[in-house]
């Protein structure tokens, strides 16, 4: 990405909390995370998951029990979390990536059930109740997390770490064979990379990092839910990934600010608020379907970093010509 | 320099050493978080919102001369919605005291929160026991009924009655588990026995299932350990399968007004619950329910007269604390003997449970029934120290100190 770009969105985040409320802020950085890393999958590989929030969910249960049963410190417990995500993203990925399209997607829609089962039976989930009173801790044994501005700074510096992760997945060689992969996977093959073995990695990688995101968030709110693991969860990922562009390394983030702003800012209307975000959405898919960042590159510089993959409803995305523009620098 | 004549100010107000208020953000803000559309709004949501309103209102609108105002949310049902908003209305509006705080596991998070950041939740509206034992907070209040009070209240004269075996449909979350454990200590202390239970997912439409596996238990006494539209669905669809028409008997554990008048008096009628207060009980009850029911459009339930208990016991102890301090409040509200439309001679335990009166109410048949509302009559009064779980079991940490 731009290096212009780094330094508004790091100054912008530094700014942040002096606006804004911070716990609301957190809540931001937390989903676009959630959204960038479900991207790279939806976005740069072209595989549909419909069972992120199982990684989402799993994690900040188990980071919220490291946290509050086994007293582990704040970050191994998030680092766990992450681990977490990253194994169930094992256990998903290699048994979905055998099948293709909407299957792949119910697969995983139904690994993630399973996974909501269990948080909903499980003792140490707490069921309806969800995981209460996890202590936020102190950073290293010294920086104190229970002042919000202290917890801001720390999530911050783990949303840009991902974000930059992401964004050098995106950009490196790997990248480079993923967006292969989602344009032309046949040729891809024939190329001859491995490609289960690509699409398998890029599916744990996002696991890894949605699980970060999830364990981050158990952290700000001190609380890991059903909602978390609940399959919508899974669906407003989606939501996200398409309303802020797939495939644009800035349109997931922006795709959650729009969506939990929404969800914030209209809560007093209660349920409306789902009828306001699917009105949204179809807007969305009618006139700007590249996403609003996707559909402001395109007017921007027409054809701009990578191009966003248009998948339809099988999965597969529709193959764009695009010699020689998928990468840069 | 200016924060030095802001001091200087404060320090001049102090040693002058009258009722100068101590009131933070010069506004006393209330909360009022609660289900407003889920299967707990009929007998919490908007009504409890306009009984805060009326009491902010017959208490002047003011208190130590600083505006009173309100606020709510809905929370869904949902802890992580609650605790995010009580969060925000802490952190943000400056919230002085939380109230409703309808179901228990809503009511656990937003306790723990709230007293951490040193504000009071007065829960009128949310039953497990764990509020008061080991969820306990120094400034959460657990103010309407709790678990124990329905079990002891609503078992104890069936199983007199001869309901020796007892199968229980229960919501599965704190609340239920709660309700049920409370109710089957008490069957099992009277000599009968607990046959089966099943638990069913929080909210809940479909209870047929559960229904025909109660049927089909051999049990005496089917206990319905749920609330709201999850025990009307469930009395309804019993109905249906001819549960309660036989030898077998239905008995809801958690019954509110607004409850027995959505089933119809036809469908509840002889139905014996435990609830703490009802709109038709005295002459000052039925003027507070007729200006209620003016504005509501409904007579109050017991939770939401409660609300309007609540609100004005805590500014009456802002008042006689001169500030509000969540700490000074809580300690003057343990002082105090609380007595207004919906309790008489109520007293604050350290647990944080408010010691008053519950009743054992009987649904009227419909000839009984003079008017629209005209649904219960009180058979018993349950004193305090009989309905609530005394002090010296309690398992609250903070009793075990003293």
């Amino acid at each position: 990405m731009n290096r212009w770009l780094w330094i508004v969105l790091i100054a912008l985040g530094l700014a942040a909390p002096y606006v804004l409320y911070p716990v609301f802020v957190m809540k931001l950085l937390c989903f676009a995370l959630f959204a960038c890393a479900f991207n790279l999958l939806l976005g740069y590989t072209g595989l549909l998951s419909f069972g992120h929030a199982a990684f989402f969910g799993g994690a900040a249960y188990v980071c919220g029990h490291a946290l509050k049963v086994w007293g582990l410190p704040t970050e191994l417990g998030i680092l766990l979390g992450a681990a977490v995500g990253g194994l169930l993203g094992l256990v998903f990925g290699s048994l979905a990536i055998r099948r293709q399209g909407i299957y792949f997607a119910m697969i995983t829609l139904a690994l993630a059930q399973i996974v909501y089962f269990v948080a909903l039976k499980s003792p140490f989930t707490g069921g309806e109740d969800g995981l209460q009173g996890i202590p936020r801790g102190k950073l290293f044994g010294v920086i104190d997390l229970e002042d919000s501005l202290n917890m801001y700074y720390f999530v911050l510096a783990i949303f840009l770490a991902g974000f930059w992760l992401i964004d050098r997945i995106v950009d490196s060689p790997f990248g480079q064979v993923l967006k292969a992969i989602r344009e032309n996977e046949p040729r891809a093959l024939s190329l001859g990379y491995d490609v289960s073995r690509f699409k398998l990695a890029a599916f744990v990688m996002s696991a890894t990092l949605s699980g970060l995101a999830g364990a981050t968030k158990a952290v700000v709110f001190q609380f890991a839910s059903l909602t978390d693991v609940h399959w919508a969860t899974s669906g407003e990922v989606i939501l996200m990934t398409l309303l802020g562009g797939l495939g644009t390394i800035l349109g997931p983030m922006v795709g959650a600010f729009t969506v939990v702003s929404l969800h914030s800012k209209l809560s007093a209307i209660g349920s409306w608020v789902t009828v306001i975000i699917g009105i949204t959405f179809i807007v969305c898919v009618l006139l700007f379907r590249r996403g609003f960042v996707g559909e402001l590159q395109h007017l921007l510089r027409g054809q701009f970093g990578a191009e966003p993959g248009k998948p339809q409803a099988g999965g597969k995305p529709v193959a764009v010509a695009q010699p020689g523009s998928g990468g840069k620098h | 320099m200016k924060n030095s004549t802001l001091a200087l100010a404060v320090a001049a107000a102090l040693s002058a050493g009258t009722a100068q208020a101590q009131i933070s953000g010069d506004v006393v803000k209330i909360g009022v978080l609660t289900d407003m559309s889920g299967v707990y709004a009929a007998l919490s949501g908007q009504g409890s919102v306009i009984a805060a309103q009326m009491a902010i209102e017959d208490f002047g609108g003011k208190v130590l001369g600083k505006p009173i105002q309100l606020v709510s949310a809905d929370h869904q049902n949902k802890a992580d919605i609650g605790s995010a908003t009580a969060r925000e209305w802490i952190d943000q509006q400056g919230v002085d005291m939380i109230t409703d705080l309808v179901t228990s596991s809503v009511g656990i998070a937003v306790q723990r929160l709230a007293s951490a950041k040193g504000v009071i939740t007065m829960n009128t509206s949310a039953g497990s026991t764990a509020l008061t034992n080991a969820e306990c907070t120094e400034l959460g209040i657990h103010y309407a009924y709790d678990t124990y009070a329905l079990a002891v209240g609503t078992a104890n004269p069936i199983i007199q009655s001869g309901g020796k075996k007892w199968f229980f449909i229960t919501a599965d979350y704190t609340f239920g588990h709660s309700l049920e454990s409370n109710a089957a200590d008490v069957v099992k202390a009277n000599g009968g026995q607990v046959v089966g239970g099943v638990r069913h997912p929080f909210p809940n439409n479909d209870f047929s299932s559960y229904l025909l596996q109660a049927q089909g238990s051999g049990a005496d006494v089917i206990g319905l350990a749920n609330a709201g539209q999850d025990f009307t669905n469930a009395v309804k669809q019993a109905g249906e399968f001819g549960i309660g028409r036989g030898k077998q008997q239905l008995v809801g554990l958690l019954v509110f007004s607004s409850d027995v008048k959505s089933l119809g008096l036809k469908a509840a009628e002889g139905l014996q619950f435990t609830d703490s207060w009802y709109w038709d009980m005295n002459d000052e009850t039925r003027a507070f329910a007729q200006r209620f029911f003016e504005r509501a459009k409904a007579m109050p339930t017991s939770p939401q007269a409660a609300v309007y208990s609540s609100v004005t016991q805590y500014l009456k102890a802002v008042e006689a604390a001169g500030t509000d301090n969540g700490k000074a409040v809580r300690a003057k509200l343990g002082e105090m003997v609380m007595n207004d439309v919906y309790h008489k001679n109520a007293k604050l335990r350290p647990d944080g449970r408010v010691m008053h009166d519950m009743y054992l109410m009987k649904v009227k048949s419909p000839q009984e029934s003079k008017s629209e509302w005209d649904l219960l009559k009180i058979v018993d009064t349950i004193p305090a120290e009989k309905a609530f779980l005394p002090l010296e079991k309690s398992q609250c940490p903070l009793v075990k100190k003293q």
